[in-house]
This record gives C-alpha cells, sequence and structure tokens, in this order.
C-alpha cells in the first residue's frame, strides 16, 4: 500500500492541462511589461515618475516586511529600524560624513576629489544587507521565548531604541563619548548619487535611471519572495504561523526559522533604506518614527498578510494615496465642505481608518493569500484542506 | 576536559539552576542597578542621599500617572488578552479634555483655594467621563467585530485608532506643545520631609490617585461587576454559562480603563503644565512597560510597575539626559521580556511562556 500512495499521493492535484498558461501569469508579464516601458510615455523629469520609483521601492519594504508578518506570522511593529540602520549604512559609506577618511571605490571622477567614505552603491548594498539582518537577528533573539502580542511590543521599543539613537547620536550614544554617529536632526546630506555601471547618469532631474532600478530591485525581491515561500524555509515560516506548537513537534527548528524570518526580512529592509537614502538625498532621524512602521505595515494589511501580489498591490496603492491622492487631490475637499484644515498633516489618520475599515470589513486584504482565506472563513474543517494541499502557484 | 567526563545530566541541571535564578531575581538586579550605582556615586560626591531621594520622590508622582495609565492596558488585558494600543492617545485625549475645560470653567491662576478644588473635581469628572466612554465605543467598533477573528487583527485596529486619535487630537489644538496654566504651582514647595522638598504637584498627584488605586481595587475585589470581570476573564465561555453578559462586562472593563486615563490626563496636565499630541505615544508605550513589569493582567503589579518606571525613568532624566529616557525605558521594557516576561506579580501566561 505504502508504494503505490508515495508514488500518487492522493489529494495533490495535477496541472489540468500542460502548455497552458495561467491568467495570473500573463497578468504578471503583462504588468511587468507595461512597468518597465512606462518611463518612455512621460518626461523624465515628471512627478509621476519620481512618484512611481518611490512607490516600488516601497514595494520592496513591505515585501521584506510580508517575510516577517506575513509568512512567518511575527507582528513586526519596528521594522522602521531596518529601513534607518540601512539608510545610514548608506549615509556613512557614500558621503562626505566622515570627512577624516579619504576612502573611494568605484565611484565617479567628481567624487574622488571630496573627503570622506564613498563606496559604489553596488557595495553599499550588500553591507547593509548583512548589517540589517545581523539586526534583525539580534531584533528577533528576545522575541523568540514570547508569542503574539508581546512580540509586537518587543519590536516595537526595538524601533523606537534605534529612533532614539538616530536622534541623539550626535555627541556621543547615551551620553558615552562624544562620537559624531548619526548627525541627529540635521542628518547626514549630501548622500551620493547611486552611480551604475554602462547606464546614464543618475542625477536628480531625469528620474529614468532611478526608475529602472527601482524596478529592477522590485522584480528581483518578488522573485526571491516567491521562491522563499515555496522554499522548505518559507513553508517552515508558514508551518509555525498556523500552529507553532504542532510545527515543533513536526521537527522544525523554530529558533533558526525564526530568526532566518527576521533577518531576511531585516535585509530587504535594509536595502530599500539604501535606496531611499541616495533617493532623498539626506538621511536623517527624522525619517525614522514609528507612523513609518506603520504606514508599511498598513501596506501588507491592505493587500493581504502573506499574499505576495497582494502585498505589492497594496504598497503600490498606499504610497500612491501618500504621494498623490492626498496631498492633490482630497486636499481641496476639507476646504470645500467649510473646514479649516490641511489633510496632508492628517496622512496617519486616515491611514489609521483604513486599517480600522480594513480589519472590521475585509482582513484577509484586497488579494488574500489562500491559506489565510481559509483561516478567516473558518473553512478548514471542510473543503479547505483540498485548496490547502495545495500551494497555489502564480 | 573535567565537563567532558561528567554525564551531560548534571551540566545541564546546573544550567537550569542559573536560568531560574535569572528568572527569579534577574528583574530586581536590573532594576536596582541604576538606584544603587547613583547611591555611591551621591555618597561620593555629596555624601547624602538627598538628591537620590528627591529623584525617587519625583518618581513616584510621575509614576502614579504612569500607574493610571497602566491599569488600563492591565485590565483590558486581562479580560480579553489584546494590548490596547489606542489607549495611550486615550489619555491624551483626557489631558486635551482636561486642558480645554480648563478654559471652559474659568479656571485661572488668580482663582481662590475653594473654587479651584471644585473646579477641578468638576474636570477631573468630565474628563474621566469623557474617555471611559470613548473608550467604550473604540471597543464597540473596533474590537468587538473582531472578537473571533485572529489575535493579530484587534491588534491592528487597536494601532489604527491609535492614530485616529492622534490625528484628532492634531486638529484639536495643533501640533505644537501647548502650555497648561500652573493652577496649583505644581513645582511650589509645600512641605520638606528628610531633606526632600514636597511640591503641590506630587500632593495632587497623592490625593486623586490613591482613593482611585482603593476605590478600583476594591470594586474589583468585592463588586458584583468586578467578580464578573474577574470570571470572564478566567474563561469566558464558562462565565457566560453561569449567566454573565460577557460583553457588557469586557465594555465596562473598558469603561474603568478609560475612567483612569481620564484621571491621569488631568493629573499629567497639572503636574507637567504642558500637553501634546503626540505625548499619549510615548506614554502609552511607558506605561505598557509598567503594566508587564508588574505582570500584565494584574492591577496592583500594574501600580507597583507604574510606581517603578516612574522612579527609573525619574532618575534617567535627572542623570543621563531626558533625551535618552524613552531609549532606556524601552530597553527595560525589552530586558523584562527577555528575563522575566511574567512580570513581578504575574503569572506564567501562555503568551509570556
Amino acid at each position: 500500500m505504502s508504494t503505490t500512495t508515495a508514488s500518487k499521493p492522493r489529494g495533490i492535484k495535477l496541472p489540468r492541462a500542460v502548455g497552458k498558461v495561467p491568467l495570473s501569469r500573463i497578468i504578471a508579464v503583462v504588468a511587468v511589461t507595461i512597468a518597465i516601458l512606462l518611463p518612455l510615455f512621460y518626461d523624465s523629469g515628471s512627478a509621476f515618475i519620481e512618484d512611481s520609483t518611490t512607490a516600488l521601492i516601497y514595494v520592496v519594504m513591505a515585501l521584506g516586511l510580508n517575510i516577517v508578518v506575513g509568512f512567518a506570522g511575527l507582528l513586526d511593529l519596528g521594522y522602521v529600524a531596518f529601513f534607518a540602520i540601512g539608510a545610514y549604512t548608506m549615509g556613512w559609506f557614500g558621503s562626505s560624513f566622515f570627512t577624516s577618511q579619504d576612502i573611494h571605490i568605484g565611484v565617479a571622477e567628481f567624487l574622488q576629489a571630496q573627503p570622506g567614505i564613498h563606496l559604489n552603491w553596488l557595495l553599499i548594498l550588500p553591507i547593509a544587507a548583512i548589517f540589517t539582518a545581523f539586526a534583525g537577528a539580534v531584533l528577533g533573539f528576545p522575541t523568540l521565548r514570547l508569542r503574539g502580542d508581546y512580540i509586537a511590543i518587543v519590536t516595537l521599543a526595538f524601533g523606537e531604541i534605534i529612533g532614539r539613537i538616530a536622534i541623539n547620536s550626535d555627541e556621543g550614544v547615551f551620553g558615552i563619548g562624544d562620537f559624531n554617529l548619526t548627525n541627529g536632526r540635521s542628518g547626514i546630506n549630501p548622500v551620493d548619487k547611486i552611480d551604475l555601471p554602462f547606464v546614464e547618469r543618475f542625477t536628480s532631474l531625469n528620474f529614468r535611471p532611478w526608475y529602472w532600478t527601482a524596478l529592477g530591485l522590485a522584480l528581483v525581491v518578488v522573485f526571491v519572495n516567491f521562491r522563499l515561500r515555496d522554499s522548505r524555509i518559507g513553508r517552515a515560516w508558514i508551518a509555525i504561523r498556523e500552529d507553532e506548537v504542532a510545527a515543533v513537534s513536526m521537527g522544525i527548528p523554530t529558533v533558526r526559522v525564526k530568526l532566518l524570518a527576521y533577518a531576511m526580512g531585516a535585509a530587504f529592509g535594509g536595502m530599500a533604506g539604501t535606496f531611499l537614502g541616495s533617493w532623498f538625498g539626506t538621511v536623517n532621524a527624522d525619517q525614522f518614527e514609528f507612523s513609518f512602521s506603520i504606514f508599511v505595515l498598513a501596506m501588507i494589511i491592505l493587500g493581504g498578510l502573506g499574499s505576495i501580489w497582494g502585498v505589492v498591490v497594496g504598497a503600490l496603492a498606499l504610497s500612491f494615496i501618500n504621494t498623490r491622492l492626498i496631498p492633490d487631490v482630497l486636499n481641496t475637499v476639507p476646504s470645500k465642505i467649510g473646514l479649516d484644515f490641511d489633510l496632508t498633516e492628517l496622512g496617519f489618520g486616515i491611514f489609521g481608518f483604513l486599517l480600522v475599515i480594513m480589519m472590521v470589513l475585509r482582513p484577509q486584504g484586497l488579494i488574500p493569500e489562500k491559506r489565510h482565506q481559509a483561516e478567516f472563513a473558518d473553512v478548514l474543517e471542510d473543503g479547505g484542506e483540498h485548496e490547502t494541499i495545495v500551494e497555489t502557484r502564480v | 576536559m573535567e565537563s567532558a567526563s561528567i554525564p551531560v545530566r548534571p551540566t545541564r541541571s546546573r544550567g537550569e539552576v542559573v536560568r531560574e535564578y535569572i528568572s527569579r531575581f534577574g528583574l530586581i538586579a536590573l532594576l536596582l542597578i541604576l538606584p544603587v550605582l547613583y547611591g555611591i556615586q551621591d555618597l561620593q560626591d555629596d555624601g547624602d542621599l538627598s538628591r537620590l531621594a528627591t529623584n525617587m520622590k519625583d518618581g513616584l508622582s510621575n509614576g502614579a500617572i504612569w500607574a493610571l495609565i497602566a491599569v488600563g492596558y492591565t485590565l483590558v488585558y486581562g479580560i480579553i488578552e489584546l494590548i490596547n494600543f489606542a489607549h495611550g492617545d486615550l489619555f491624551m485625549i483626557g489631558s486635551f479634555v482636561a486642558y480645554s475645560l480648563m478654559g471652559t470653567v474659568g479656571l485661572t491662576v488668580a482663582t481662590g483655594s475653594l473654587g479651584l478644588v471644585f473646579g477641578l473635581l468638576l474636570i477631573l469628572l468630565i474628563s474621566m467621563v469623557a474617555c471611559g466612554s470613548l473608550n467604550v465605543m473604540i471597543e464597540k467598533v473596533g474590537y468587538r467585530p473582531l472578537r473571533n477573528a485572529p489575535k493579530l487583527a484587534p491588534l491592528i485596529t487597536a494601532v489604527g485608532f491609535s492614530f485616529i486619535l492622534q490625528n484628532v487630537g492634531l486638529l484639536w489644538l495643533g501640533g505644537s506643545h501647548r502650555g497648561v496654566p500652573d493652577l496649583i504651582e505644581s513645582q511650589t514647595r509645600y512641605t520638606t520631609i528628610l531633606g526632600v522638598p514636597v511640591t503641590h504637584g506630587d500632593i495632587l498627584a497623592l490625593v486623586v490617585t490613591v482613593p482611585l488605586f482603593f476605590f478600583l481595587v476594591n470594586f474589583i475585589a468585592r463588586s458584583r461587576i468586578g467578580r464578573a470581570m474577574r470570571a470572564t476573564a478566567q474563561d469566558p465561555q464558562a462565565a457566560r454559562l453561569m449567566g454573565i453578559n460577557v460583553d457588557t462586562t469586557i465594555s465596562f472593563t473598558f469603561l474603568l480603563g478609560g475612567l483612569m486615563a481620564g484621571a491621569a490626563g488631568l493629573i499629567y496636565a497639572l503636574y507637567q503644565t504642558d500637553v501634546w499630541f503626540f505625548a499619549g505615544f510615548t506614554a502609552g508605550l511607558i506605561a505598557f512597560t509598567a503594566a508587564v513589569m508588574g505582570g500584565i493582567g494584574n492591577i496592583k503589579g500594574a501600580i507597583l510597575g507604574g510606581l517603578i518606571i516612574g522612579c527609573v525613568q525619574q532618575i534617567s532624566d535627572n542623570r543621563i539626559g531626558t533625551e535618552w529616557t524613552p531609549a532606556i525605558v524601552f530597553g527595560y521594557l525589552v530586558l523584562i521580556l527577555v528575563f522575566r516576561p511574567q512580570g513581578l506579580l504575574g503569572e506564567q501566561t501562555r503568551e509570556a511562556g
């Protein structure tokens, strides 16, 4: 009996027709093609391309957080810490901040003359990934014994501590020493622009190379996310999310698996952080507030926890709401209905409202993950089992 | 070399003993580091401990405010196992209500002491009721529909409400700090005990919080609805079978938490003479740290934790620098959760196990 069932397990559906391309894949290919060609239809300095670039980097951030919150089910409210560490890595290794140093590797000629450490972005990217992955593991360590809400609080506290260090470390850390680590609220600027070989110059007037770099980064991260999700480690994450006790008894090494989730999620956040540091041209402590963590969290909740395409859509949507809809479209509404306030100030109130509405009305998100959908609909006893045996591939 | 010849079990049990000691005394040792360190330093510098004692006294007054907020966290967590993120911002709304009412009631620095007492009592009542009913409303809208949803869901709505309340505050009084008229001359010396000046603000914190705590602890221990609350906290299903209206009981818990937050709001406004829309976020985190330190779900623990955190905060304010205080308090939070997640007086919970 064992031999027959092992060769062809029941319950696993084979693809219906070989050679038939699923609809979702067609949509994905079309969307990516449009995304690649998009800048050609716009002026190279248009605000739309600028906002799209920011949105794409938020996709990277959100996908990083999605690994921790969506896959592994560890609510992380301190994600801004990794953005901060990534951005500061960019600031330290790609600006004239450390004036006493004089290190230049792979940067343009005009930067060679400037003091400080100037490394090429392609070098800073892995450095930041390593830094943040390490920080993620450090953050993960105290939460290993904890569950649920407590993890949220520890991560929140971690984010706040990093934020405090960013604000106050212009003269020593915790009052010790007088080393200027972050330059506080005035920040590190100007940060070097990204400089890639064989590509036109990255300037603050021509957004196209920025856009394509961000798009490339986002696509790589989407791809890595899919591969991770379907990998052994991804299945382990989902297993501990669904039921940690059961996962442990199935032999999943929860410590390693959880730390990996933190480290990988953090690394993506750090990589996005280096890009944002260069893109904004400045790294200062005011960028690293708790509200940013919530902003990214709102993206993945809006899209659907654990659902990769959902998170992409959520990140794009919220980013455009933030950069376009609230300042440009909605800002005239209060004055029209006779109220006098600036709606851009209330951006996070609107996100808060969105979170509440979303959770009450559609807790599974815009494009829910199959597994989560089943969990929310409470159909696991009956028909849900078939659905969840097969990994849904896109 | 030696350990290789010894069987595995004794070495493991030694590790377990160490871990047990850390879990039993680690937190207490951790808490004693700051006072002992600075006590020694004071003895060396000044020859007495009056500076440390003044820090501690200020810390206790401040801690009374954190304790009032922490009680709200602990009550709600005890009954539905939810970290009510919006609670800190509720406290901020309370301080805003108190600030606005001072103008409405017409209290100024020149008001006589009798008028002041009655005026403040009125404001205290109104801000308590305002926060209490707001908290009940938040529970109805944001948490009750999600009672059977995964645990992440109500936590996220709580974060959402926190942002909404913050923005309500922002619309109400603007983004800058507002100075509150120093009605009680909070920094004026009232008396001196053992070389420690006791100010009007300390007296205010004392006369408001002690009766409230006394009332709260007795209410939960003795009254019918208090008993219902404890029963619901223990087992909502069984409580329902025993004829307890669980929804009403939970609403009532939120009401109690809100009342305390409102009282804290008034004391804070008078004591710090400053209200700010963002104060609630930090205050909420500090108070949550206090609740966790005392053992979440335990009211006496929350009060104790609040007082201790107040002292830690004051010492850090005075010695290390105000700008580092939040980082130090949050550092404590992380360390507590690592070494003793059940807190000082708490039981082992499933969450913190």
